[in-house]
């Protein structure tokens, strides 16, 4: 019986130490903002090969650009970024030349790089000259505004940059207020280039060379990050939280929990149930939420093969989808609809919007019947596995409603390491997708999504010379009427078409406590710490 | 007179072991390469052209054929370079160097925790052999041992810390407000400990402790079940039968000699356990956001990344290499008699 | 023969967990025979009106996000587990046995190969190199069944080597090689029946861990492609439930997993006890 007391002895003392609530110092609490997400950045360069989504986040707040957005507070009461609006960020006035091909930008004269280093000309050129450099994304980031040569970016003198335009593209401008031309400390980075890495991407994947608000402390790649405030900057409003703490914890249910318990200030990108719960009334955790500009969760179907080449097989598709039923158990309402419209020419020349189609099987049948295919056929339902909380739901779903006009299929899920090697290979007949455009305009969506020039985002392999001529045109309208009517047109082709099926548009939701306020709706769907505040 | 032939035997022993490191090293050479998913498409970002795929390819040096990029990795490896982690970006001996001792301390912790009610268990179920004692302690034993990990390390995060709010937050090794301990060993108890910092060693024991029960759990049943058949063989032993005919009291007889005696057999199934669950700890490591070496791992396969999977296996292997080894040394130290053979 | 009964009702009535063992092996080999025709929904058959419903004397054990009885997949489940831990623990078997028999008879070259071989396997982390095979091999449930024979592979060999390396040199052994057999012969008719005991106990701890090995692998998203039901993906498909109440959706079939490996980790103790009375541990 004694060994049994001593073990006995052993375990209470242990679990002793279990039962005192963990202390902090209060005041160290009430500046730092503990923010918890499903996955850390995996570089501090925006620029790097392969930088991931939360890497654009920190350079969004490490590092300044020369141009920002304005706000603007949207019907709901929640503030947003406004994408008709730049405001001045590094450089504190600009001029676009008369004949709109170049723009001259003044910087700042007392901004200066955490390092102490003002922040010059030269430093600008710098850092455009290495985003084309680097290649890859940042590289076309810049030439989707008509950023493509280095000979663009011009030095006058010390504080004064001239950017020349190519031709005249309405996107130039809002590409320079995008993450990915942030300016670098040209100096610093360059004492850290080597002959083989002359652009210092070695050093700067685990160094901020920058200027922004926020400097970043400490960096555990796959753990934590930690941004400590930047008392010198000057683009802007001394930002109010002195400390950020990021940690990565991969368990949507772990986050929910840290969320309720009060023990995280803010998680981003809630998945939708939990968002739909949390935002129920009495919950403890608000709720802010945001239509994902750009973007849509759609059935996409490869036109190129049989049987999706034929359209009545993918129209008979788009009226099988239980479309209610996925908003409800995939989507918990946490989107906006986009099928039930009542007509599929589209009366306003905005997207993403509903198109026509909605539940209906005997329409289904009728037109499976038309094609000749009411024998039906079967085929394989590929999704990515990182999009599962979403993607896996919709798929059985959408497996058992296409099993009532005869498409028999097997789901595959594919895990997010070879998504993107699947997309490239064009070879999957049906999938389900998400595709969001970070430039907030009908055309840019299209161009990448539905464009001849099948880029890797056209998923369906679709090529309709009509509708290029509306995406082309548009790109380069500068009448609103005809531009309105150019949208018009490639929506309406896409809706009558339907190489892929919308059926809705994602919510961002953000959850924190009662007591963070500024929380701010950002395109790149990163957070902006600036503006937050805790009372 | 003892010394020369246990050097002799970890000579041995590790020129013994080379084969399989190599098989290990070769195989896991293979399988990270046939692993689907191309990573010069992931990494070249959202919206790269199949040129754009290709150019990454070759700064990848993934356009080489098999064994060219074979021998490349040997060389690197000669050299104590394992690569550099395509996802975190950083060289991945480095981050399972930081990530080791939180592996560590979790699994050495969990063995402890194990060790503490299991041993205990094994001696009364085999002092009351047959009895509902020894039944129970089977059930519960057994019990444990059917539990997914992943699935007990849920429950107890919903009853302790959603529901009870006793544990503290699973997020890793330490409450976010506070800062890790001046790194000396890399294991947060014993660098607390070194710094003097109560308030530390108590965040990190509490941090430690779910983590560490869920997989205890796990890993009772092969302990009690050694510990109870080395006791009974111990106690029917002629010596214990001698003891115990020389009329020292049962207390004597079961904790002074048979126990001692069947602590041998207990130590290496200790060892065993042990590298098992550095194995194992993968799931649990997910559950908790521990930051450890599985966690790193399990992220790397998804991406196939393939730098980290082969340096945490071959780490992997190395450790439980070292760990029999130690094994065997101790058991010939311990008991003379082994080391004849 | 008789003897043989007299000591399984003796050991059976020494240790009942033994007993309620076979009752549960019993009960679940029905499951899986007949939980299919027996389940009250159709498993697949989604009904969102009554997504994640608790308990209720409609669903016993409560409805899933798409509204799918969580009973009626649960009972349907049973025989693709089975299934899947039938067949790598039967691979593993025949294979090893093989191997590790043959290297324990005839020794030299072919058994130090052999050896390591099993050392090699053994070196990795094992449910590590299970993930890595699944990964590389793609998302089926073959590969799982691979997966999970290679990793229980050494176990085997290592048995049957030891037991084959004893009887090598048994009396009996010495008698039916004067007797004019030959190595294929006495292999066959000698040694690898004579085997079979011993590893009829790793077989039985060995099917436990089949399941839960398949179970930790659709954890990490490499398990059995949906909708089929499985009782490792829907733990896994529950777990995320569990933080907010719904918590059975994971705990039936968590429970219904535990039972099966619970009942042949059980069963393992209590085929040892049959078969070798002595070594009861």
């Amino acid at each position: 019986m004694r060994i049994n007391s001593i073990a006995a002895a052993l375990i209470a003392s242990t679990l002793s130490a279990f039962f005192y609530p963990a202390a902090a110092p209060a005041d160290a609490r009430q500046e730092t903002l503990l923010i918890v997400n499903e996955l850390g950045p995996n570089s501090l360069d925006i620029h790097g090969v392969g930088a991931n989504r939360p890497a654009y986040g920190v350079a969004w707040n490490c590092y300044d650009r020369l141009m920002t957005y304005g706000k603007l507070t949207l019907p709901g009461g929640s503030a947003s970024y406004d994408y008709n609006k730049l405001e001045p960020e590094l450089a504190e006035s600009w001029q676009v030349a008369p004949d709109g091909l170049s723009a001259t930008f003044k910087l700042r004269k007392d901004a200066r790089f955490h390092d102490g280093a003002p922040v010059t000309a030269k430093d600008v050129k710098w850092s455009l000259d290495r985003a084309l450099a680097m290649g890859g994304f940042p590289a076309f980031q810049m030439k989707a505004g008509s950023l493509e040569k280095p000979e663009q970016f011009v030095v006058l003198d010390e504080h004064t940059v001239r950017i020349d335009f190519p031709r005249k593209d309405k996107m130039t401008m809002p590409d320079l207020a995008v993450p990915v031309p942030s300016i670098y400390n040209s100096e610093l980075a360059k004492k850290n280039a080597t002959p083989d890495d002359p652009w210092a991407a070695n050093w700067l994947k685990n160094n901020c060379a920058g200027g922004g608000a926020y400097k970043v402390t400490s960096w555990k790649p796959g753990q934590e990050i930690v941004f400590e405030r930047y008392d010198g900057w000057k683009s802007g409003p001394l930002p109010k939280m002195k400390r950020i703490i990021v940690r990565d914890v991969p368990s949507a249910g772990n986050r929910r929990a840290l969320l309720e318990r009060g023990d995280a200030d803010m998680s981003y990108d809630v998945p939708p149930k939990d968002a739909q719960e949390l935002a129920k009334a009495g919950s403890k955790v608000n709720i802010v939420s945001q239509p994902v500009e750009n973007a849509t969760w759609y059935v996409g179907m490869n036109v190129v093969n049989p049987p999706f080449n034929n359209p009545k097989v993918r129209q008979a598709v788009a009226y099988a989808i239980p479309y209610d039923k996925i908003m409800d158990s995939a989507f918990y309402g946490r989107a906006v609809k986009l099928y039930g419209a009542t007509s599929n020419e589209p009366a306003s020349a905005v997207w993403p919007q509903p198109f026509a189609y909605r539940t209906d099987v005997a329409k289904a049948k009728a037109l499976m019947k038309e094609a000749g295919m009411e024998n039906g056929f079967e085929t394989t339902l590929s999704f990515d596995l990182g999009q599962a909380t979403i993607s896996e739901p919709t798929a059985i779903l959408l497996q058992e409603a296409l099993a009532q006009i005869g498409i028999k299929t097997t789901i595959n899920k594919i895990p997010g390491a070879n998504w993107r090697s699947a997309l490239l290979k064009k070879d999957m007949p049906l999938i389900i997708n998400r595709f969001s455009g970070w430039l907030n305009y009908p055309e840019y969506f299209f161009y990448w999504t539905y464009h001849g020039q099948n880029a890797v985002f056209n998923t369906m392999s679709y090529q309709n010379p009509a509708l290029d001529k509306f995406i082309d045109a548009a790109r380069l309208d500068t009448d609103a009427k005809k531009y309105a009517a150019d949208v018009k047109g490639f929506i309406a082709l896409a809706a009558q078409d339907v190489p892929r099926v919308p059926i809705a548009q994602p919510y961002l939701d953000v959850a924190m406590q009662k007591n963070i306020s500024g929380y701010t709706y950002w395109f790149h769907l990163q957070p902006d710490y600036r503006q937050l505040e805790k009372k | 007179m003892a010394r020369k032939p246990v050097w002799g035997t970890i000579f041995r022993r590790l020129l013994g072991a080379l084969p399989s490191l190599a098989g290990v090293v070769v195989v896991t050479f293979i399988l990270t390469r046939a692993l689907p998913g191309d990573p010069a498409a992931f990494f070249a970002g959202a919206a790269a052209t199949p040129e754009a795929v290709e150019e990454v390819r070759k700064q990848l040096g993934l356009d080489k054929n098999l064994a060219q990029q074979f021998l490349r990795y040997l060389s690197e490896l000669a050299h104590g370079d394992l690569g550099q982690s395509l996802t975190t970006g950083q060289p991945v001996s480095t981050e399972l160097v930081n990530r080791l001792p939180a592996s560590l301390e979790l699994t050495l912790f969990g063995l402890l925790l194990a060790a503490v009610v299991a041993i205990p268990l094994g001696v009364l179920a085999a002092t009351r052999r047959d009895s509902w004692i020894d039944h129970v302690s089977r059930l519960i034993t057994t019990a444990g041992v059917s539990l997914p990990v992943f699935f007990t390390g849920l429950l107890l995060i919903y009853i302790f810390y959603f529901k009870l709010g006793w544990a503290p937050s699973p997020m890793g090794r330490l409450d976010p407000y506070a800062s890790a301990p001046a790194t000396v060993t890399g294991f947060f108890i014993i660098d607390s400990l070194l710094a003097r910092d109560l308030g530390l060693l108590t965040a990190s024991l509490k941090q430690l402790l779910l983590p560490a029960i869920t997989m205890a759990i796990f890993v009772m049943a092969p302990l009690a079940r050694m510990t109870r058949a080395a006791m009974l063989t111990a106690l029917s032993s002629d010596y214990t039968r001698t003891t115990r005919a020389m009329g020292l009291s049962r207390y004597t007889v079961v904790y002074r000699y048979a126990l001692r005696n069947a602590l041998l057999p207990v130590v290496t199934t200790l060892g065993m356990v042990f590298s098992f669950m550095l194995g194992a700890n993968v799931l649990v490591e997910k559950v908790f956001s521990w930051p450890g070496i599985g966690a790193y791992a399990i992220e790397a396969l998804v991406a196939s990344d393939y730098a980290p999977v082969q340096g945490f296996v071959l780490t992997m292997a190395i450790l439980y290499v070292l760990l029999n080894l130690v094994i065997d040394v101790l058991y010939s130290i311990i008991d003379p008699r082994m080391a004849a053979q | 023969m008789n003897a043989m009964f007299k000591h399984a009702r003796y050991v059976l009535q020494e240790n009942p967990l033994t007993l309620f063992a076979f009752g549960l092996f019993f009960f679940l080999v029905l499951l899986a025979a007949f939980g299919q025709v027996l389940a009250p929904y159709d498993p697949l058959a989604s009904d969102t009106a009554v997504a994640l419903q608790a308990p209720s004397l409609a669903h016993w054990f409560g409805t899933d996000q798409l509204g799918r009885d969580i009973l009626s997949r649960v009972m349907t489940a049973t025989r693709l587990d089975f299934a899947i831990a039938l067949s790598a623990v039967a691979l593993s078997f025949i294979i090893g046995s093989v191997l590790g028999c043959g290297a324990g008879f005839f020794g030299g070259g072919f058994e130090r190969a052999v050896g390591r071989t099993a050392d090699t396997i053994m070196a990795f982390p094992l449910f590590v190199l299970a993930m890595g095979i699944v990964a590389a091999l793609g998302n089926s449930v073959a590969n799982i069944v691979l997966a999970t024979a290679v990793i229980n592979l050494p176990f085997y060999i290592r048995v049957a080597r030891t037991e084959a390396s004893v009887l090598r040199n048994a009396e009996f052994i010495e008698a039916a090689r004067l007797a004019g057999g030959g190595n294929a012969r006495i292999l066959a008719l000698h040694i690898y029946p004579n085997i079979l005991p011993p590893m009829m106990v790793q077989i039985s701890l060995n099917m436990g861990w089949a399941i839960l090995n398949a179970a930790g692998l659709s954890f990490i998203g490499l398990g059995v492609r949906p909708p089929t039901p499985e009782w490792g993906i829907m733990v896994a498909e529950g777990a995320s439930y569990i933080i907010t109440g719904e918590w059975w959706i994971a705990l039936f079939p968590g429970a219904a997993l535990m039972l099966a490996v619970f009942c042949f980790n059980l069963l393992g103790d209590g085929l040892r006890d049959l078969i070798d009375p002595r070594r009861r541990t």
